[in-house]
């Protein structure tokens, strides 16, 4: 079993770990680039909801964003894959052992352009797993281009003018049948870690859209994948807190606050109510909501849609529990008597 | 033609018969039928649907062979003719041998008579307004007219075509009794109003004893099973989906738990998801496969390269058929092998096996995954079309003779006792490094796979010496597949000045040629079974004064791999090539080696 290494700064969790136990190799990506924040945000989700590393699996594609799994779960095997193809990886992998906790981390590039095919697969089969998008705008490791969800008429230094109009991964992930879809903003990291907890604890695909910046090729103010323009232009739909199973609901919200929606482990999300009232479980207010912050220029956060009814991969293909990467050679092979009985079939 | 056909002596069990039909009309039925009923007489038989892309209403052929010697190849020569389709029937009785039987639907146009060759008309409509099928059955009723009439002319028993009915319809009585009933009404038409006078006949042998028909995708399928797949992703595609249909039909049957699936089987996006998800499952320790054809495996190239860098085990089924590009679907050829021996950009090179039998289809399905494992890395079956959708006869399958090889795997015992790893260290100096597998809950376990470069380790490394270090262990690595593959089958005295290697499933073609050729030239052959070559391979090539490499490729790929792989002896090797998408005769290859050598 694995020993926790000891720390001043934090206690052993429930499976007995510190958080450091949690972390991953140095970034190798720019000081500031949201990505960072992210991982933090990966790295104290696992430690706070006590996962023990062996059952993570964490798999990326290509890009500055698939890079970042190195950098956090160290103790966790990865897989750094192809452009655009995480996606069947991890599929395959959890069919294989559906004892795994999977999260996946893209980027805009590598979903919304070069990935969209198999993304949208892997919702539309459910495969559960928390799909992190470090959405920045922009491909950073081939030095500025636009990607598929730069804004509309923006202009970048190499790239010229953008005429295109970005797509929208969350509706995306909506129109796919995604049941876990939210967006938040690596300057939240409350809200980014709440939101990964109660992914971790979805059994189904969670797509989280995280605008995540670019410090060196797209932080100008006017970027909606800006820095600032996230802080002046957040507006979540909720304020998120994620209670575990084993723990009661102990924050007093007044009633009509709150709503909350409950996770497959038992756990919840708990949605504290802000400006207006908003339904998660409402799929056309979803599709709204997306459409609005498009059309006034907001960054809605927040758990956008939610709906535990849908049957993951797994089941759907009627699978025994056990990870059939654990089945015994005996298991493998079927006896010699039903090769013959088999082979009657032929003559 | 000077002779007159009626009087030429009986030739018993030695044909080929072509049934024409169009696409879609259900006439499948009818030849399976036909080729079953044969083999239960104890004749050997081949069966090869020539069928075209289409759903339905163009023409296709169905070629039953039935050879008391046991051959199976194609046969360039047809004896007997079913015509069913008007728009194919001129060209069809134009290609039917002197003295061959012509039956044909009575309502086709009659092109101009040959008269040399015998007419049997069938009043196929005539026949089906008497038996009166439900509608949307008359096609397939009609096509039992056939059945009927060639049986009572060739002698083909009818219990015989009952049983091979009642096979093919899982024991259910009622559509067996719907086509038995046209099929005992045409048998007695022909029986009052056809005189025999063509010489082609069938008797009952003893020659099939204990023996199954089958199609090699089926073959490879089972053998997949005895190997222990339990994750396959596959793509539709011809001729490769009935790979994954035989998978999907026995798996069910041989590996639920509690009526839950032991297995996985996933219809993917595309092929690129197909491989994708098979290295995913082989990351994580299943024994994982992809089965497609050449155009998948032209999209599988990008994750191939990864699964080889990563050292992945999985297998990849490769039902080859006519390309470049999307070529002829429908048309077989071995124009794969110099493609997938190197598939990836970069350095790399991969295992290849080649079956040449529904047999070895059963064989290698499962011995791929112990060689997958053992080496971990891709490993690539290529079967073709004409092996894969045709029904071969054969032995019964031997049940595998050997313990499943999971290869090197630690566990977190195993890991605890050694007290250190590294992914990617060469600890036993035969280049295969020892994996982990996720979920192994020791802390040393866990690697990150990617396919940057990378140190022992496996963290990001740009360092020279790392990546040379590296590639030099993976080509010894998998040059080292040469010691576990099956190794090549010979013939011949080992002393001819001329020699033949050849692979796949020209096998039955060579067999047959091989026959024809011991009267006249010495032959030596070699049928190769895998890449990388043996020693023996090239100790072959050292002891013949010339070598003909035979395949079905324009290219003459495997002549151009043996040459770069067995340099020494390049100027030996002499390409054979036949690549217009039929599977090869014997009389080609012997006319072919005869010119050539004997010249």
């Amino acid at each position: 079993m694995a020993t926790a290494v000891k720390t001043r700064k934090t206690k052993a969790n429930k499976v007995g770990l510190a958080k450091a136990n949690y972390k991953g190799r140095p970034s190798t990506l720019c000081a500031g680039c949201g990505h960072n924040s992210i991982s933090s945000q990966i790295v104290n989700a696992a430690y706070e909801l006590s996962l023990s590393p062996h059952q993570i699996i964490k798999l990326s594609g290509i890009g500055c964003s698939s890079k970042s799994p190195a950098y956090f779960l160290g103790r966790s095997h990865g897989f750094n894959s192809l452009h655009g193809r995480m996606p069947s990886l991890a599929t395959g992998a959890l069919v294989a052992n559906r004892s795994l906790k999977a999260i996946g981390v893209s980027g805009d590039g590598d979903t919304a352009s070069i990935g969209m095919g198999q993304f949208v697969h892997l919702v539309r089969r459910n495969v559960p797993m928390v799909y992190i998008i470090e959405n920045n705008g922009v491909y950073g490791l081939t030095k500025g281009q636009f990607s598929a969800t730069s804004d509309h008429e923006q202009t970048l230094k190499y790239a010229g003018t953008n005429p295109f109009m970005p797509i929208d991964l969350c509706m995306e992930a909506l129109i796919a049948n995604s049941g876990f879809v939210a967006r938040s903003f690596a300057g939240d990291p409350k809200q980014v870690r709440e939101l990964i907890k109660a992914a971790l604890s979805f059994e189904g695909t969670a797509v989280l859209d995280i605008i995540s910046p670019c410090v060196t090729f797209n932080d100008r103010d006017e970027s909606t994948k800006s820095y600032s323009w996230g802080r002046e232009h957040e507006d979540p739909l909720h304020d998120v807190t994620y209670v575990p199973r084993y723990e009661e609901i102990e924050v007093d919200y007044e009633a009509g606050e709150t709503t909350e929606v409950r996770l497959h482990d038992g756990s919840a999300l708990v949605l504290k109510k802000l400006d207006e009232e908003y339904d998660p479980t409402d799929r056309s207010a979803a599709i709204q909501i997306l459409e609005q912050a498009r059309a006034n220029q907001v960054l809605a956060t927040g758990l956008i849609y939610f709906n535990a009814d849908l049957a993951s991969l797994q089941d759907s293909e009627q699978m025994i529990e056990r990870p059939l990467s654990e089945l015994t050679v005996d298991e493998l092979r079927p006896s010699q008597e039903s090769l013959q009985e088999v082979l009657e079939g032929f003559k | 033609m000077t002779e007159s056909p009626t009087h030429t002596k009986q030739v018993v069990n030695d044909f080929s018969m072509v049934v024409a039909t169009a696409n879609g009309s259900g006439s499948l039925t009818s030849n399976l039928a036909l080729i079953r009923a044969l083999f239960r007489m104890g004749i050997p038989v081949s069966g090869k649907n020539l069928f075209p892309s289409n759903i339905q209403g163009l023409p296709t052929w169905y070629t039953i062979r039935a050879s008391s010697d046991g051959h199976t190849a194609r046969r360039d020569s047809v004896e007997i003719l079913v015509a069913m389709n008007a728009s194919t029937f001129a060209e069809d009785h134009a290609g039917l041998s002197a003295g061959g039987a012509c039956f044909y639907a009575d309502n086709l146009p009659k092109p101009r008579a040959r008269d040399d060759i015998i007419y049997y008309p069938m009043p196929i409509r005539d026949l089906v307004k008497e038996v009166n099928p439900p509608r949307n059955l008359k096609d397939y009723v009609a096509n039992m007219g056939y059945v009927g009439i060639v049986s009572e002319m060739l002698g083909i028993d009818l219990e015989a075509i009952r049983g091979a009915l009642l096979t093919h319809f899982h024991g259910r009585e009622k559509p067996v009794e719907l086509n038995m009933g046209m099929i005992t009404l045409a048998a007695e038409w022909a029986r009052d109003n056809l005189e025999k006078q063509d010489p082609y006949r069938v008797q009952a042998e003893n020659k099939t004893e204990g023996k199954i028909l089958i199609q090699g995708n089926t073959a490879g399928a089972l053998g997949a099973i005895y190997g222990g797949v339990s994750f396959a992703s596959w793509y539709p595609i011809t001729p490769a989906s009935s790979f994954a249909d035989a998978l999907r039909e026995y798996l069910p049957q041989l590996r639920k738990d509690n009526g839950k699936n032991a297995f996985a089987v996933i219809q993917t996006e595309d092929e690129l998801a197909a491989v994708g998800m098979a290295i995913g499952a082989g990351w994580v320790g299943a024994r994982s496969m992809t089965s497609t054809s050449g155009p998948g495996i032209s999209l599988m190239a990008e994750y191939v390269g990864l699964a080889f860098i990563v050292e992945i085990p999985l297998v990849i089924w490769d039902v080859q058929r006519m390309g470049p590009s999307t070529g002829l679907p429908t048309r077989t050829s071995q124009g794969d092998v110099m493609f997938v021996r190197y598939l990836g950009h970069g350095d790399t090179k991969n295992v290849i096996l080649l079956p040449g039998s529904v047999a070895e289809c059963f064989e290698f399905g499962w011995r791929a995954f112990d060689i997958a494992e053992r080496l971990q890395t891709p490993v690539f079956v290529l079967s073709d079309l004409d092996l894969g959708m045709n029904l071969w006869m054969s032995d019964p399958f031997d049940y595998p003779d050997e313990p499943m090889d999971r290869g090197k795997v630690l566990t977190a015992e195993q890991l605890e006792e050694i007290g250190e790893y590294a992914r990617y260290r060469d600890v036993d100096g035969d280049g295969i490094t020892y994996r982990t597998l996720p979920g192994n809950e020791h802390p040393l376990a866990p690697w990150f796979a990617r396919g940057t470069g990378h140190d022992d380790q496996a963290f990001y490394s740009e360092r020279p010496d790392d990546w040379e270090r590296n590639m030099e262990r993976l080509m010894r690595k998998v040059d080292s597949a040469r010691e576990l593959v099956p190794a090549p089958i010979q013939h011949g005295s080992g002393k001819a000045r001329v020699g033949l290697i050849y692979y796949g499933s020209t096998e039955s073609a060579v067999q047959e040629a091989r026959a024809r050729l011991s009267e006249g030239l010495e032959i030596d052959t070699l049928r190769l079974r895998a890449v990388p070559f043996s020693a023996e391979v090239k100790q072959f090539i050292d002891d013949h004064e010339v070598v003909y490499v035979l395949e079905m490729n324009t290219d003459g790929q495997m002549h151009k791999l043996l040459q770069l792989e067995v340099p020494e002896q390049a100027t030996r090797l002499r390409s054979l090539t036949q690549n217009n998408g039929l599977p090869l005769t014997a009389r080609w290859i012997e006319q072919s080696v005869a010119d050539q050598a004997g010249g």
